[in-house]
């Protein structure tokens, strides 16, 4: 299964492969107050795999990633158009609940933004709300010991969720997202606020955590995409005649195939450096 | 050998001290302001000591109903008018005030008619509150029927205090970091409880401002009581739909009497009023604190 922008289709997906996709991005497209903001995207997010999209700023891999827990829907004049199928059903369908969808597909967010409460309640806080019948104390610990930040916090649980450094804010972050036991975790640009050495235990957790979860990132660091990713989406704007820009998907294939031999040129010159 | 950046210098006139000694003078004429205010605030409460002081500490002047006599009885009615009209404003006013600011921010769809009505809204906040008094007397004392009850003076300072809170509450509850809301959306919490645990709790500082200032103008307010039919004297403490006081309507009574010791009386009036619109302020300060700290 790959897919390069020429074709506008995506390549023989196989019956497996059909059967492990966690969403199925067939056509979408989507409209900032009318304006086209990101033209038909198709692809595949297979189980239990990292995804990252890459690309220059502006190229709409954020407005994507936005799609997969309808977040898009908060962004006032935000319109998204074809199909997106979650487990085979249609996330952009009315009868979707919003509220169930992004329970089962969880989000960390560029920013690390901790609730201004404690450590504890930043974890409990969802769980509770969402009725969890288990014994909360050992869910807060489990998710913050999974997200690689129990020993760091263990002994101040009742202290300030944001009083902690940006690092341990977003494995914070990350905990309390894996606490909701989602299906599948948003992680949009989760390392650009963060120094190297937080970079990489945040890259260290998720590739632990893909054990169990599919992630979809979005990353600005293509080393990032190439040391993490299962998959990779390549991203571009267009400018057409009249200045008006958008972005587009150009090409999405296995991470080694598409930093080894990309088969589009706009891919191949980005990855090599030549712009962007 | 010269360094590069010495040879950069003649590029930039730079002009340091002449835009230090600016700084300077902008910082005096700031602190001026703050002295101008404080003095007048200093001048203003002595004053008011001086002359009422005395008259303030007399034995049965908060608790004694009034008396003919300046020196004699006390202000207990009115003091009970104007707490009464307090507390009354702050559970009229606060929820309605708040809920409507909450819908307007979170709720309503961001189009034109939500800025046409937030000018409106801020325009009400400058209208004298004399209007509003005459709003009362049709809507609650003449169409409701409660008459020149203390329930249409507590309705109409309600009325002229929505405004600043509708606004300032608005303010507040648009401080709150959208990335707040993002990130309670994004597990599966739904609209209200979003409002409920993370915005609100996060604007409950900016919004108690409003409350502060706004109820501080209701209890002050003559004006608009007069017209809904405050009296100036009431040998009882009022209930809710019997005749009322309020400080200021008494604290006017006593200037307009010719005899001398009406002057003090008015002016321990004003202490007490002062007092309690402090101890008001006091309350809602103190839970503002604990939510800044609970941020």
């Amino acid at each position: 299964m790959t897919y390069n922008n020429a074709k506008r289709k995506l390549d023989d997906p196989s019956e497996t492969e059909n059967r492990n996709a966690v969403f199925q991005v067939d056509g979408v497209k989507v409209f900032y107050s009318g304006f086209m903001a990101l033209q038909e995207v198709y692809l595949k997010v297979p189980e239990k795999q990292i995804v990252a999209f890459i690309g220059p700023s502006g190229c709409g891999k954020s407005t994507l990633l936005r799609c997969f827990n309808r977040m898009n829907d908060l962004i006032p004049g935000a319109k998204v158009e074809g199909k997106l199928n979650y487990r085979n059903r249609n996330v952009y369908d009315p009868q979707v609940n919003s509220v169930k969808l992004r329970r089962q597909v969880g989000m960390v967010f560029q920013r690390p933004n901790p609730f201004p409460k404690s450590i504890y309640e930043n974890i409990a806080f969802a769980p509770r709300t969402n009725g969890y019948k288990g014994n909360l104390d050992e869910l807060v610990e489990q998710s913050l010991r999974r997200a690689a930040i129990w020993n760091e916090v263990k002994d101040k649980l009742k202290s300030k969720g944001t009083a902690l450094s940006g690092g341990q804010q977003q494995r914070l972050c990350i905990a309390r997202a894996i606490a909701m036991k989602p299906d599948v975790l948003l992680m949009d640009e989760p390392c650009s606020a963060l120094d190297p050495i937080s970079t990489r235990q945040v890259e260290e957790l998720c590739l632990e955590l893909k054990e169990q979860y599919t992630i979809i990132m979005v990353t600005h660091n293509m080393q990032q995409a190439s040391r993490t990713a299962d998959w990779t989406a390549f991203f571009n704007t267009q400018t057409d005649a009249h200045g008006k820009r958008w972005g587009k998907l150009v090409e999405f294939s296995p991470t080694e195939q598409l930093f080894r031999s990309p088969t589009t040129k706009e891919a191949e010159e980005y990855i090599s450096g030549r712009f962007g | 050998m010269a360094s590069s950046t010495s040879d950069n210098s003649q590029e930039f006139t730079p002009n340091i001290e002449r835009r230090e000694t600016l700084g300077k003078v902008f910082e005096y004429i700031f602190l001026l302001g703050l002295l101008i205010g404080l003095f007048i605030l200093a001048l203003l409460l002595f004053d008011i000591g001086k002359d009422g002081l005395a008259r303030f500490l007399t034995p049965g002047f908060l608790t004694e109903t009034p008396s003919r006599f300046p020196d004699q009885g006390g202000i207990l009615p009115a003091i009970v008018s104007s707490i009464s009209l307090g507390v009354i404003v702050i559970l009229v006013a606060v929820p309605i005030g708040v809920g409507g600011a909450l819908y307007l921010e979170e709720y309503a769809p961001k189009i034109w008619w939500a800025d046409l009505i937030e000018i409106n809204i801020s325009n009400l906040a400058g209208v004298p509150s004399i209007v509003y008094g005459l709003l009362g007397l049709g809507v609650f004392n003449y169409i409701l029927g409660f008459g020149p009850a203390l329930i249409s003076g507590a309705l109409t300072l309600s009325l002229l205090s929505l405004p600043v809170i509708i606004v300032t509450s608005r303010e507040a509850i648009r401080s709150v970091p959208d990335s707040l809301r993002y990130a309670s959306y994004g597990l599966g919490i739904t609209k209200w409880q979003t409002v409920r645990n993370h915005v609100l709790p996060y604007a409950v500082p900016g919004i108690l401002t409003g409350v502060i200032i706004s109820v501080s103008r209701a209890i002050g307010d003559a004006a608009s009581l007069i017209v809904v039919g405050a009296v100036s004297f009431l040998t009882f403490n009022p209930g809710l739909f019997q005749r009322f006081m309020a400080l200021p309507i008494q604290i006017y009574s006593y200037i307009t009497r010719p005899e001398p010791g009406f002057a003090n009386a008015a002016a321990a009036t004003i202490i007490a009023l002062l007092l309690v619109i402090l101890v008001l302020n006091g309350i809602a300060i103190y839970i503002r604190q604990r939510y800044s700290l609970l941020n």
